[in-house]
């Protein structure tokens, strides 16, 4: 959904059984597993507010907003 | 013999019928089923994926599906990102880019019927402050959910 949303996002659902070297390559044991831009990644389903918080803590908030002046998409909300 | 059950289509075309909005396009990068298999390239479950993508596309005129040979388009699908088959891409009235790598199978299909209705309407569920969250995102961003069919 958030790929719907947002022109900056690439949403891609990744069925991992039929892929064991993309499963080795993100040391996948447990579904469902998100990987944010190979920088982040959690396992386990969060709820909505969590999960784009995760997301806006790699993809940064406002542009025009000087880095640290709004700390609230910090996304460390687990 | 088809994937979908009689109930599961006849369900599946009201739904259609009434949820979507504008069309959308399911292009599968796969593999066509008349090609001779060549060792190192054989895909598991792109005959699957191609007649339960060809059955919901039969369910409404306005989904639309183009089947392409992933091997002779290999640069389109390079540019799209797309390395592993089949892939799926959907196009509508998404902002960004909605893919399923693999068959959707299991819960997943109910993720992408949500999904072809959402793209058709160019509207979802999330909570307006997760929508003006993410209409603010400076970079782009790439998510990956891994999942089993379950």
């Amino acid at each position: 959904m958030m790929a719907i949303e947002s022109d900056k996002v690439t949403a891609d659902v990744v069925e991992v059984s039929e892929f064991p070297h993309i499963a080795q390559r993100y040391r996948i044991y447990a579904v469902p597993k998100i990987v944010i831009d190979e920088t982040l990644e959690f396992e386990g389903a969060r709820p909505e507010a969590a999960f784009v918080a995760a997301v806006e803590s790699v993809a940064g908030g406002p542009a025009e907003t000087e880095e640290g002046a709004s700390s609230s998409g910090d996304g460390r909300r687990t | 013999m088809a994937i979908l059950s009689d109930a599961d289509r006849d369900y599946l075309s009201r739904l259609f019928a009434e949820r979507l909005a504008d069309p959308v396009k399911i292009r599968l990068y796969t593999q066509k089923l008349t090609q001779l298999s060549i060792p190192g390239y054989d895909c598991a479950t792109c005959r699957e994926t191609n007649e339960l993508m060809e059955e919901l596309a039969s369910l409404s005129d306005k989904i639309e599906l183009e089947l392409l040979d992933f091997l002779q388009v290999r640069q389109q699908a390079a540019q799209e990102g797309i390395t592993e088959i089949p892939a799926i891409v959907l196009e509508g009235k998404n902002k960004g880019k909605v893919r399923f790598i693999g068959v959707p199978a299991g819960y997943e299909f109910a993720t992408l019927i949500e999904d072809l209705v959402d793209v058709s309407r160019g509207t979802t569920g999330l909570q307006p402050l997760s929508r003006e969250i993410l209409g603010k995102l400076a970079r782009p961003v790439h998510i990956q959910v891994f999942v089993t069919p379950t």
